[in-house]
């Protein structure tokens, strides 16, 4: 065994296997106390297993960890909480319809009595500058503010290891900045933190170090302040890739236009839209940001025809498609991507014929007279696996079966190929790796240049300062007026989705003041 | 309106709890269970099985306390099946739950070929000291049996319970969402069947309060759809025990009343009045839930919903 004086977490010979593939093989890492540790790698690289295994959830076949220098391993979660380790989730673990204080308690193992915590609890949100009201609904709260409540929830039982799940990925550069302030105050309080991500700026303005895994194993380690980004993204690869090109357009007439759009949401806990009102120009990309929750799946919603908007409030050609569904939508030219891969935007246990055949049957003729042509169905299915490199036997495979990346690819290219004259997508490469998104933002950009309108709701920033030419922001359900995304500061940006939710300018104003002292 | 003037209305509010209270006691164990996020159909079935074991066993015994003891302990039985089928071997649900109450009725009619007939020793009423002899009020509400004033303490104790403890708020957490629950290392299963068992054992002795106390004999298909209705008004109480004890009395009150109205001799189809305190009920607690916002929040999340620990 490695000597490892003074080491906080030493992990060693790690391995995790599940049918048909190895999670993790083999790997081994140390973290030393107050140290800011990267956990880097491509979606499915297993990072999320590792980290599952450090906080109980998961039994590894093999290998052994310490915390500590003393044998370690946890068979629940609050085994691994009473130890000293506490883990905010990628996929927030809160309970939407109980209150904060209720949240907090049941991630605690020996929660005080609730009023006593409820004072615990503001207490240690104003020390680190992440205010929380203790008797709100966490329905209710924002992206930001709900992972506030998971951060306080761990700072509440003095963690010595804090393991973070791409905690940056719904937050906005604001809240970003002060997220990273509350981490770096913990480091240098002594607490060590494991921080999971594959955004490589934020691991290199963070990061003391980082270990880099590929495929379940791990290929390198190094010091991030000493590498590039494009030196890092290199070593998770394992290859180079190249960036989407983007080809001068001609800009065409206005196809798509919505005019004070305002309409409630389906889901209690959604969000409605306010007056919003854009364009969007044949030949152009218009990219839509915003933290999760400000109104993204309830616009897609109403461009797609899943919910019906007042006469009037959109017009597609000039002409008014508000009361139309999804299918007449479609017969005209307009097509949409949402969000959920599975259940959403396909049918998890039907083969991908089937799934190409609910989207594609108006505008590839796939059926006569009510009788479905199978035949030229799988022709459509196989022609999407094709142009879109989708791994998979063969179009009779169920989508379920499908890795997240490759359905994503599937679903995009089912609408790109059907040639609409304007598409809408929701996260077009939310959870896909790579090479896959920039195949998919690719391929929106020739949609683009064979001058269809194209509509891309994202949260992922860097994706529409890439592709959009125009971005807007959707903040509670409002949007923005698009501006050019050529000169855009990522500050303006910032501003533009509503800056640091639920904080005043003064919060911000602190937190600046502190850093500054800090630093 | 003679018929209104002949009914003693006294004696009929004190009936109007004895009624309510096989209903009071099923829902309020159905609502623990769907606080849990598991929807159980299947208390029809738990319900007529307790009615049997229970009135079985008081008769052999002569202890009708006895006999609400093995009640529980059938409808428990019975819903651990459930439990069995839909937590571990993860069935559906809702079909699960229908085909226990179609068993239940099916199991309780053959166990009870022997009992048609018999006469069941009473439970005897508990009179309050002192309270008991205060004029109206001390027949209708202090004059009962023990296990009418356990149902109250019930819902008195659900609601505490749900509200105030930290066994409660987790149950709660597991209704909500059950992924969260586990990712925060609660045993899902073990809560869900925990809660099944409470659910199946007070439905149990909803179905023995029929037989042993309120009819007291036993008949085939004697809960005549009580399990049904106790279904009914956990979901329109939006699953807060109070609701569920006013849906419970309402539904007794009526039923009660439409039978004194019938031996009164009111010239209302007998059809009609039969079927009015079903209408009545949910009529009521369908406009007291009707604010829909507010009724999708304080439906368990997770309900009906199956769980599988996939990591």
């Amino acid at each position: 065994m490695r000597q490892a004086e003074g080491m906080l977490l030493e992990v060693e010979g790690l391995t995790k296997a599940y049918p048909g593939v190895v999670a993790n093989s083999g790997v081994s890492f140390a973290v030393a106390p107050g140290e800011v540790h990267a956990l880097l790698g491509e979606n499915g690289a297993g990072k999320s297993t590792l980290v599952k295994t450090v906080y109980g959830l998961i039994r590894p076949d093999a290998g052994r960890m310490r915390l500590e220098g003393r044998d370690y391993a946890p068979a629940s979660p609050s085994e691994a909480r009473r130890a000293g380790v506490a883990m905010v989730f990628q996929h927030f673990s809160l309970f939407e319809a109980l209150g904060v204080a209720e949240n907090v308690a049941l991630g605690m193992e020996t929660p005080p009595p609730m009023r006593e915590l409820s004072g615990r609890i503001r207490e240690v949100s104003q020390a680190y500058g992440l205010p929380l009201d203790p008797e709100r609904l966490v329905g209710d709260l924002s992206a930001g503010e709900r992972q506030r409540v998971e951060i306080v929830r761990c700072l509440l039982q003095d963690p010595k290891l804090l393991i973070m799940d791409e905690p940056t990925s719904v937050l906005t550069p604001q809240e970003v900045e002060i997220l990273f302030h509350t981490l770096r105050k913990l480091s240098a309080e002594g607490t060590a933190i494991l921080y999971i991500s594959h955004k490589l700026e934020e691991i290199r303005a963070l990061c003391d170090a980082a270990t880099i895994l590929r495929h379940g194993k791990v290929v390198a380690t190094c010091d991030p302040k000493a590498c590039t980004a494009r030196e890092m993204a290199e070593m998770m690869v394992g290859a180079s890739f190249a960036a989407p090109a983007r080809a001068e357009r001609p800009r065409g007439a206005p196809l798509v236009e919505v005019r004070g759009l305002s309409m409630p949401s389906a889901n209690p806990f959604g969000t409605p839209l306010r007056e919003v009102s854009f364009s969007v120009a044949a030949g152009e990309i218009l990219g839509i940001g915003g933290v999760a929750g400000n109104g993204q799946d309830e616009l897609l919603a109403a461009l797609s025809g899943e919910a019906r908007a007042a006469p009037g409030a959109i017009r597609f050609r000039g002409a008014d498609i508000g009361g139309l569904g999804p299918v007449e939508r479609r017969r005209l030219g307009l097509c949409a991507a949402p969000e959920e891969r599975l259940g959403h935007a396909a049918a998890p246990d039907m083969s991908l014929t089937e799934n190409a055949l609910l989207t594609g049957v108006v505008r590839e003729g796939l059926a006569t007279r009510g009788f479905v042509d199978w035949g030229r169905t799988r022709g459509f299915a196989e022609r999407i696996i094709r142009a879109f490199d989708v791994r998979t036997p063969g179009p009779g495979v169920a989508a379920r079966a499908l890795s997240g990346g490759n359905l994503q690819k599937f679903v995009i290219g089912r609408e790109v190929l059907q040639r609409p004259e304007a598409l809408v997508v929701n996260q077009p490469t939310w959870g896909v790796d790579a090479a896959a998104a920039a195949a998919i933002r690719q391929a929106l950009l020739d949609l683009a240049s064979g001058g269809a309108a194209v509509i891309v709701i994202s949260q992922d920033l860097d994706e529409l300062l890439e592709i959009a030419d125009r971005f807007a922001a959707l903040n509670e359900g409002r949007l923005s007026a698009p501006r050019p995304t050529q000169g855009l500061s990522l500050e303006e940006i910032g501003l533009m989705m509503g800056g640091a939710h639920g904080m005043h300018e003064a919060d911000i104003a602190a937190a600046h003041e502190a850093e500054a002292h800090a630093g | 309106m003679d018929a209104l003037v002949s009914i003693n209305w006294v004696l009929l509010a004190a009936s109007l709890m004895v009624a309510a209270t096989p209903i009071l006691l099923a829902a309020t164990g159905e609502l623990v269970v769907e606080r849990a996020g598991v929807l159980n159909l299947g208390v029809e079935g738990m319900m007529i099985l307790g009615a049997i074991s229970g009135f079985a066993v008081g008769v052999r015994t002569g202890a009708p306390i006895l006999g609400f003891a093995a009640a529980a302990l059938a409808g428990a039985a019975l819903s651990l099946l459930f439990g069995l089928l839909t937590q571990i071997l993860l069935s559906n649900q809702v079909a699960t739950g229908l085909a226990l109450t179609l068993f239940g009725l099916g199991l309780s009619a053959l166990l009870g070929q022997g009992y048609v007939g018999i006469k069941t020793p009473v439970l005897a009423d508990w009179n309050v000291p002192v309270l008991s002899d205060i004029p109206v009020i001390g027949p209708v509400l202090f004059r009962h049996d023990p296990i009418l004033y356990l149902s109250l303490l019930l819902v008195a104790g659900v609601w505490a319970f749900l509200r105030h403890t930290r066994a409660g708020l987790i149950l709660r957490a597991v209704g909500e969402s059950h992924d969260a629950a586990h990712a925060l290392g609660y045993r899902v299963v073990a809560i869900r069947l925990a809660a099944i068992a409470f659910g199946g054992a007070l439905a149990g002795m909803g179905g023995a309060y029929i037989s042993l106390v309120r009819v007291p004999q036993w008949t085939e298909g004697m809960t005549a759809g009580a399990g049904w209705i106790a279904l009914a008004i956990v979901v329109f109480a939006s699953w807060k025990p109070w609701r569920v004890l006013l849906g419970a009395y309402l539904f007794g009150g009526i039923a009660v009343l439409q039978l004194n109205l019938q031996a009164a001799g009111l010239k209302v189809p007998v059809e009609i009045l039969s079927m009015s305190p079903y209408l009545v009920t949910i009529l009521v607690l369908v406009i007291i839930s009707s604010d829909r916002s507010r009724a999708a929040l304080s439906a368990p999340a997770a309900l009906g919903r199956t769980f599988h620990a996939s990591s």
